[in-house]
């Protein structure tokens, strides 16, 4: 019988079937931080269990940590407290820290795939939703909640029920301006927010197959923003490229025998999925979004809906209200304050070189404060290596240490009540970028041209 | 976790559409260590003003409404992993969220804090929020071995879905974690058994 990619690896994955159609899932990589970790290890203690598998955990320290004097000690004490409790477990518990001064510190689902610890076929789970990023790999990847994370600490299994799958195609060629971020933020607005809850989605078409690893995890990031449970796509070339002498990627002979496994790992032409959607390519162009959830995304030289379904206009214009935009209304012109390119979304090289290419030789407007945050000190180390550190400096933008910073605003790098950032992290909520902060979700590219303008614009009209 | 078998209570009304766990809790509440203390915190930035003080018009600072019920709009639960957030609802008395469904990450964690998440079609929705606008002081009965929701006052009753291991745990309150180390021995046999192990 014709069978999906998702179902491959899962069925590779199950221990034995459980009571009430559950499975028994085994992990083989649970990525761990400071945030959704300690209740979950208080728990080991308080039922008195040992912690499974260690070597099968990596630890990095990420959400709360401050990207300004990364070697001082962490200010905020509760922040502090935190990252030191992370600290005391894993030497506690024998799991490797990836911590601050750590030379390979950085945000969870940027660090996975750069230490080659994530790799396709393989189950990852981490306490946190944009564990979905590792499914770029081919790997069924998903954020789970803090019981969970002490389900595996204590078996290395999840007891699960098989998502149904979805499969999403994008064919064509994407035009001039138009990423990875534009592809996945045209899906969603496409889908909403919540059009794949209840799915593990599959991403195709040869629009998908062109985008390198760091477009993919970019596209995979951001599956929960449609609630899907995660997303994937089948590993090719690229991926075997990407991956390949990586620290803890195969080497020699196993490396030869994980290659001719990783080649049987594609849905088979038959396959019949329980949803099927399909988006042309050439159709998408650069997006921004105007609410305050993911899905609330538009062409940036269209215009906010001006009608809706009668049971979603209260939603819909709370969310509104809280952006200070009105229905039919465009956005070009509107003046931005804050301009954040980072987060375990966009803050790949490949993201810090995009702006960089687009901002040399020019100068961030005035009135924008704008902030790049390195999803690792690999990346930060590369940007600087290649220079990138002195074009973003001369075009007054800030590049600050590793970890998820504005993203969710856990630290200090906070967005004010009722300014504007675009932001080329993953989430609009209200709110999520420090209380009253308004965030315009967008790609690298539509960031650092609004950053330069100072104000929303039609890029296709400023690219270099 | 806590047992739950009926629960007889009235509800808190929020009729809107994808509630996510950012504003059940927002991130800036998530530095605690443990499980405790995070209902004070609920909906923070929709209950205060930024100077602490409560806004009148939303629904929890509302004294007509009360209950450990909540029901809600579409898509609740959606955005970020945190199980804080069902902690924080755990916390600040809610047993069941009703909606017409739930973002699948919320949904396991409300199972495995003791919060049922409890889903019914958009139609029946909204007839409960009706229900409650006439009423606020409406009750409602909810019966999870029988799996119903019911209002006496009007005779309305409801079924709802749930899986039949997850209910037997709620029931119980087992969790998991129980049954999954008790399975240790199958899960060393999968682990010697398997051909590749990267």
């Amino acid at each position: 019988m014709a069978k999906s990619l998702f179902d491959k690896i899962w069925e590779a994955h199950v221990v034995q079937p459980a009571p009430g159609g559950l499975d028994i899932v085994y992990i083989d990589r649970h990525l761990i931080h400071e945030v959704t970790s300690p209740q979950a290890f208080d728990e080991l203690e308080a039922r008195d269990l040992p912690l499974f598998r260690p070597a099968r955990i990596l630890a990095t320290a990420d959400h709360n940590v401050p990207t300004r004097n990364q070697h001082l000690p962490i200010e905020e004490p509760l922040s502090r407290s935190q990252v030191d409790k992370l600290t005391a477990n894993c030497a506690k518990y024998g799991v490797e820290l990836y911590g601050l001064g750590h030379a390979r510190q950085g945000i969870v689902h940027v660090i996975g795939p750069e230490l080659g610890l994530t790799l396709p076929g393989t189950t990852i789970v981490c306490g946190d939703s944009h564990t979905s990023t590792h499914g770029a790999f081919g790997a069924v990847a998903f954020g789970i909640g803090t019981s969970q994370v002490a389900q595996v600490m204590a078996t290395q299994c999840l007891l699960l029920s098989r998502p149904k799958r979805m499969r999403i195609s994008i064919d064509g060629d994407l035009r001039p301006g138009v990423t990875a971020k534009d592809l996945i933020l045209y899906v969603i607005s496409q889908l909403g927010t919540g059009g794949a809850t209840g799915y593990f989605v599959e991403y195709a078409g040869s629009a998908v197959r062109a985008l390198s690893m760091e477009g993919r995890m970019t596209v995979c990031n951001m599956s929960i923003e449609m609630g899907a449970r995660g997303g994937l796509i089948a590993p090719d070339e690229t991926t075997f490229a990407y991956v390949q002498g990586r620290p803890y990627a195969p080497k020699e002979a196993a490396w030869d025998q994980a290659v001719a496994y990783w080649k049987t790992l594609f849905s088979d032409e038959d396959t019949v999925f329980d949803a099927e959607h399909r988006f042309d390519a050439a159709a998408i162009t650069p997006m921004i979004t105007y609410g305050t959830n993911p899905g609330m995304g538009i062409a940036l030289n269209g215009h906010i809906p001006s009608k809706v379904p009668a049971s979603e206009a209260e939603s819909f214009d709370k969310s509104l209200q809280y952006m200070g935009f009105q229905r039919g209304e465009s956005l070009l012109g509107k003046e931005i304050n804050y301009v954040f390119i980072g987060s375990c979304t966009n803050s790949r090289i490949e993201d810090l070189r995009a702006v960089a290419a687009y901002v040399r030789g020019k100068q961030k407007a005035g009135h924008v404060e704008a902030i790049i945050v390195p999803g690792s000190k690999q990346v930060e180390q590369q940007a600087i290596a290649e220079g990138l550190d002195k074009i973003l400096a001369d075009a007054g933008f800030e590049l600050r240490e590793p970890g998820c910073s504005a993203c969710l605003a856990m630290n200090e790098d906070k967005i004010p009540a009722g300014a504007y950032c675009v932001a080329t992290s993953n989430r609009n909520f209200e709110g999520r970028q420090g209380p009253g902060s308004r965030t315009l979700l967008a790609s690298p590219l539509v960031a650092a041209i609004t950053a330069v303008q100072g104000r929303i614009v039609d890029i296709t009209q400023y690219l270099n | 976790m806590e047992k739950f078998q009926t629960l007889h209570s009235s509800a808190v009304p929020l009729p809107l559409e994808n509630i996510d766990t950012d504003q059940i809790i927002p991130a800036r509440f998530l530095k605690a260590t443990t499980r405790e203390g995070f209902g004070e915190n609920l909906f923070c930035d929709w209950r205060r003003n930024p100077d602490g003080s409560p806004k009148p018009e939303f629904v929890l600072n509302d004294p007509k409404y009360s209950g450990q019920i909540l029901l809600a709009g579409k898509n609740f639960g959606c955005g970020s992993s945190r199980e804080h957030a069902a902690w924080a609802l755990d916390d600040a008395g809610f047993r069941v969220v009703i909606s017409s469904y739930f973002a699948d990450i919320f949904r396991g964690n409300a199972l495995n804090t003791g919060l049922l998440p409890l889903q019914v079609t958009d139609a029946e929705l909204n007839r409960l929020f009706a229900l409650v606008e006439r009423d606020a002081a409406t009750q409602f009965v909810v019966n999870l071995p029988e799996q119903t929701l019911h209002v006496p006052a009007t005779g309305d009753s409801f079924h709802f879905d749930i899986d039949a291991y997850k209910k037997e745990c709620l029931i119980n309150g087992y969790d998991d974690i129980d049954y999954l180390v008790s399975q240790k021995p199958a899960i060393e046999a999968y682990e010697q058994a398997r051909t590749w192990n990267w």
